[in-house]
């Protein structure tokens, strides 16, 4: 019994001198609203819910990372996807936060709204401390999103052609099922293999759902991945337009966009033409 | 530093060089040639047929740019600068400029400084997505549809970053982030000559995309000439 003891201690006192080592053992704080995250709090969550993939020094080479399609995370480069600042800029501590409730659809991270509030944003804290850039830079000034427009069939065709335009198509495909051209040859930055984003699956892009979030993803860009920033490229008004045409690509997602795309005769005919009912494969559709 | 201007022979190298010296203050030349021995892969054809617009600009499908070779072994596109030696420079104001034309990268590899000012500009009827890989910079990707104006940027660290286009999957450059402005990138027969060295001793460095880097020590006395050569070992594959 004594003996067991003892190794139990030991191992303790390793991992209590390992683990702060190999997290820098500095202190962060974050902030969220009215919460205020402490990285030694996060330090604790992480080491049992996020090392398992993102390691234990943060450079995503955890013990599950091989078996992972869209590598986990490298904290210490600190490029994230989802942001709403400008890309190559650091994200907002929102931004992390956010991506730990919802997690990141079509890839192995999980949502987290099991963790509550305060804990989330703990880790939010705890995986600022792996970079040295969270000491050096400022998150970037977030990209401005003026209020939406109201909804109109002009809207929408103007963002048709802006699809066209910028050639939005070249990978997401005419018909936004992420089949372009260029779809298959597509690596992101850690030369893995990925997909465009098809807008028929569902409603749920990489980075949120929310209309806001459809102009935030190609204003800023997700950084790490093939899919570039148009914040210089776009007007604000435009911007809009195109959010507008996209929800009409989503035509599995009732959408006020697509309703009243839908109830135009153009729009009926442009979205029943791309339906593909009942038929997964696409076999037995007559042509 | 332009392929035309590094096409100077040895003659008009010390001449130039002896000028300087009676003009005045002015340092060494550390001049030379980069050459391969073996056999290198061959460069293959670019398939542009999915991007009409650029592929009729050409009469014949141009070459990948991985690794460029010119007579007598000559490797071109080489950057060839001072890795250790010479003091840190701060940015000149001049911009670098890189420009994509006919779906490809204008110069393959573009050199510049620390903090100088980079300037990208597409030419093509295409839209480009400029996405550079760094590992010690920050990793930015922008779009930029033809018509539209030059995207400026800059990197802090120095690093040899491969750039890509993932519109269009075989655009492929290199931008050189250097601490300081003596570099050359070899052109037309492999040579190059970094002027105005101040006497000292340099660590000169000679890196090729594919092949790696390669570093020789030379001191500089005067306003002398010294000749370093280079040779890499051509991978086959």
């Amino acid at each position: 019994m004594r003996r067991i003891n003892l190794a139990g201690i030991a191992l303790n006192v390793v991992l209590a001198a390992v683990l702060p080592l190999a997290a820098g053992a500095q202190q962060m704080e974050s902030h969220i609203g009215k919460l205020t995250g402490h990285s030694d709090s996060g330090r604790q969550l992480y080491y049992r819910y996020c090392w398992g993939c993102h390691g234990a020094r943060g450079n995503g080479d955890g013990e599950n990372a091989p078996y992972l399609n869209i590598l986990p995370r490298n904290f210490v480069i600190a490029t994230f996807k989802c942001r709403s600042t400008p890309t190559g800029t650091l994200p907002l501590d929102s931004d992390l936060y956010n991506t730990l409730g919802r997690g990141i659809n079509f890839t192995n991270m999980p949502n987290w709204s099991a963790l509550t509030d305060q804990q989330r944003t703990d880790l939010v804290a705890f995986i600022k401390t792996f970079s040295p850039r969270w000491k050096t830079e400022k998150p970037g000034d977030p990209i401005q999103i003026p209020a939406e427009p109201a909804l109109s069939v002009a809207s929408i065709k103007h963002g048709s052609e802006l699809f066209q335009k910028l050639e939005c198509w070249k990978c997401h495909g005419q018909e936004g099922r992420g089949d372009g051209p260029s779809a298959s040859t597509l690596t992101d930055s850690n030369d893995q293999p990925i997909r465009p984003y098809n807008f028929t699956s569902d409603n749920r892009s990489k980075c949120g759902r929310t209309n806001q979030d459809l102009y935030k993803i190609f204003m800023t860009g997700l950084d790490g991945t093939p899919m570039p920033s148009f914040a210089d490229v776009i007007k604000p008004e435009d911007a809009w337009d195109l959010v507008h045409f996209l929800r009409t690509l989503q035509y599995n997602n009732k959408s006020p966009e697509l309703a009243l795309w839908l109830s135009t005769k153009e729009g009926a005919e442009i979205v029943n033409a791309k339906k593909v009912e009942n038929t997964y494969t696409g076999s037995g559709v007559k042509p | 530093m332009s392929k035309k201007h590094a096409v100077v022979m040895a003659g008009a190298v010390m001449l130039a060089a002896s000028a300087v010296a009676l003009a005045g203050p002015a340092g060494g030349t550390v001049s030379g040639k980069v050459t391969y021995e073996g056999t290198p892969a061959k460069m293959k054809q670019i398939d542009m047929s999915k991007e009409p617009s650029c592929a009729k600009m050409y009469t014949t499908p141009p070459l990948v740019q991985t690794v460029e070779t010119g007579a007598g072994n000559s490797l071109e596109d080489v950057v060839v600068y001072i890795s250790a030696g010479a003091p840190d420079e701060a940015a000149p104001s001049t911009a670098a400029v890189f420009t994509q034309k006919g779906c490809r990268y204008i110069p393959h590899v573009l050199a510049f400084q620390v903090n100088q000012e980079l300037k990208i500009t597409n030419e093509d009827q295409t839209s480009h997505n400029i996405h550079p890989l760094p590992k010690l910079n920050r990793e930015w990707n922008k779009s930029q549809p033809p018509g539209t104006p030059p995207i400026s940027e800059k990197y802090d660290k120095a690093e040899f970053i491969p750039v890509k286009c993932n519109v269009h999957p075989w655009m492929h450059g290199n931008f050189a982030v250097l601490k300081n402005s003596h570099y050359a990138i070899t052109g037309d027969g492999g040579s190059f000559s970094l002027a105005n060295l101040p006497p000292g001793k340099y660590t000169i460095t000679a890196w090729q995309e594919s092949y790696g880097d390669q570093s020789q020590d030379v001191t500089i006395s005067g306003s002398e000439t010294k000749t370093v050569n280079f040779v890499f070992k051509a991978k086959p594959y």
